[in-house]
C-alpha cells in the first residue's frame, strides 16, 4: 500500500451525438430565441487590426463522404500573435468561433483575422495557426488539430517539425486559394487522414 | 498570465475508445493513426472566456426558458447540479457550462430528428451558466425520456444530458453525458459502453440527491465534472514574454 494521491481523474468524455447542434448552435438546429444569438458566431468583431481571411472546407469520414453534422470550435491569437488576455492583446478579436458543416453541402467557413506568430514555452516561435476542436455524432472524444497557412515561413514550427512522415505536415497546411482565401479539410480517417493532436 | 505550467497529460484510459464496433457511426469517424503527443503551448493553454453579461435570467431554466417563462415544460421536474473542479482538485470559477436534452417523451427539438414521439411545444432543451467563485452551477430543468436510436436493431438511449464544459483552456474543453442512477438503459447502451472502465463509466451516473431535492416541487440529480489541470511546482520553467 501506499499514500493516496489526492487528484482526480478527468471526466470522461462522451460523443457530442447528432444534436450537438441544439445546446451549442441553437439556431442551427432550427432552435431559436432562447438565447439573442448563438455563441461565438464571429471570432473578431468591427475594426479587428490585421488580414481577414476566410477558410473553407469539407470534413470526411473514413470512406471519404462528407459529414454534415461536425461542429468545429477554433482558437486563435491576434494579428500579433497574442491571445486574448494577454497584455496588448486586439480587444476586437475575442479568438474564439463555432462554426458548422453545413447541413446540405457539408462545407464550412470560418471567417476571422489571420493570426500571428505565437511565442511557446522558451521563447521559441510557433508559426502562426489556429486551433480547431472537431466534435459529431461517432466522435469518442473531441479531435483538436491546427491550421498553418501555406503562404507562411513554417519552417521552423516546433510542432510540424515532429511530425515524423513529412507528407503529413500538408494535412495541417491551409492552401492559398485566393486573396484572403483558404482551403483546408479534415479527413477523419484513412487516406490523408488529418494530423490530430494528443496535447 | 499566470504561473502555471503545462497542461497535465491527458490520461486517455479513462476516456472512451475512439474506435467501438458496438457504436457503429465511430467505425468510419476514428482516427486509424496514432495522435501527434506534444506539450501543451500557450494556444492550448489560454482559451476563451465569457462573462456575466452572456447568460440571461432563464438560461439555466430549461423549464422556462423555451417559453421565456410563459408555460412550462411537461415532464419530472429536476435540479442538476454539481462543481467544476480541475484534477488538483481546486474549483474552476466563472466557466461556461451548457446542456441540451431531449424532452420528456424522448424527442428533440431539433431538424433531424424525427422519431415520432411528440415535441413539447413549452420545451426547447438547451441551457447555459456559468460557475460561480467556488465552481459550482446549477440547471432546473426536465427528466429526459429514454428514446430509440438507428445502431444495432433494437438499441435505446438510456436517459441523459449532453454537457458542454469549458475551463479556462482551449485544452481543458471538454464534452460528456449524464446519466441518471438506477437506468437499466446505462448497460446497454453502446454508446456508454465506450468507457471501457466500469469505474470510470460510473463516474458519469448522477446520484440522486434529496437533501438538494425541494419538497412539493423537484428531485435534485449531482452531478461534478473534472477538467485537466495545469502543474504548478516551483521548478516549471517560466514562459518568455509571458
Amino acid at each position: 500500500m501506499t499514500q493516496p494521491l489526492n487528484t482526480l481523474q478527468e471526466t470522461p468524455s462522451q460523443t457530442a451525438g447528432p444534436y450537438v447542434h441544439i445546446g451549442c448552435v441553437p439556431s442551427f438546429a432550427g432552435l431559436g430565441g432562447i438565447y439573442p444569438e448563438d455563441l461565438a458566431l464571429s471570432p473578431i468583431s468591427e475594426g479587428a487590426k490585421g488580414e481577414i481571411i476566410e477558410i473553407k472546407g469539407s470534413v470526411y469520414d473514413g470512406t471519404g463522404w462528407t459529414m454534415r453534422d461536425a461542429m468545429m470550435e477554433s482558437w486563435q491569437a491576434d494579428a500579433a500573435g497574442l491571445y486574448p488576455g494577454q497584455e496588448g492583446a486586439d480587444p476586437a478579436v475575442s479568438g474564439f468561433c463555432r462554426f458548422t458543416a453545413a447541413i446540405d453541402s457539408g462545407e464550412f467557413t470560418l471567417r476571422t483575422v489571420k493570426p500571428g506568430a505565437v511565442k511557446g514555452r522558451g521563447g521559441v516561435l510557433m508559426a502562426p495557426h489556429i486551433s480547431v476542436w472537431i466534435v459529431a455524432r461517432g466522435i469518442n472524444i473531441g479531435l483538436n488539430t491546427r491550421i498553418y497557412f501555406e503562404d507562411e515561413d513554417n519552417s521552423a514550427d516546433p510542432l510540424l517539425a515532429r511530425i515524423e512522415q513529412r507528407p503529413r505536415v500538408d494535412t495541417l497546411i491551409a492552401k492559398k486559394v485566393a486573396p484572403g482565401q483558404y482551403h483546408w479539410d479534415i479527413r477523419l480517417q484513412g487516406e490523408g487522414e488529418t494530423v490530430f493532436l494528443d496535447l | 498570465m499566470n504561473d502555471l505550467g503545462p497542461l497535465v497529460p491527458r490520461n486517455r484510459d479513462i476516456h472512451p475508445v475512439p474506435y467501438d464496433p458496438g457504436y457503429k457511426t465511430s467505425i468510419t469517424r476514428s482516427p486509424n493513426l496514432p495522435l501527434l503527443s506534444m506539450e501543451s503551448t500557450p494556444s492550448e493553454e489560454t482559451g476563451p472566456r465569457f462573462g456575466h453579461s452572456l447568460i440571461g435570467p432563464l438560461d439555466n431554466n430549461l423549464i422556462l426558458n423555451f417559453t421565456k417563462g410563459e408555460a412550462p415544460a411537461v415532464g419530472e421536474r429536476i435540479l442538476v447540479h454539481g462543481r467544476v473542479l480541475d484534477e488538483f482538485a481546486r474549483p474552476v470559477p466563472n466557466t461556461l457550462v451548457e446542456i441540451w436534452q431531449a424532452n420528456a417523451g424522448g424527442r428533440y427539438r431539433h431538424v433531424k430528428d424525427t422519431y415520432f414521439a411528440p415535441l413539447d411545444p413549452n420545451f426547447g432543451g438547451c441551457g447555459r451558466t456559468l460557475t460561480d467563485e467556488n465552481g459550482h452551477y446549477e440547471f432546473l430543468t426536465i427528466r429526459p425520456g429514454a428514446y430509440p436510436w438507428p445502431n444495432r436493431a433494437n438499441d435505446w438511449r438510456p436517459m441523459h444530458i449532453h454537457m458542454s464544459v469549458f475551463g479556462h483552456s482551449f485544452g481543458q474543453r471538454l464534452i460528456t453525458q449524464i446519466y441518471f442512477e438506477g437506468d437499466p438503459l446505462i448497460d446497454r447502451c453502446p454508446i456508454a459502453a465506450t468507457v471501457k472502465d466500469r469505474a470510470q463509466l460510473d463516474r458519469l451516473v448522477a446520484p440522486l440527491d434529496m437533501a438538494k431535492a425541494r419538497p412539493m416541487d423537484f428531485l435534485a440529480y449531482k452531478f461534478d465534472v473534472v477538467l485537466r489541470g495545469r502543474r504548478q511546482t516551483m521548478f516549471e520553467n517560466k514562459m518568455e514574454g509571458m
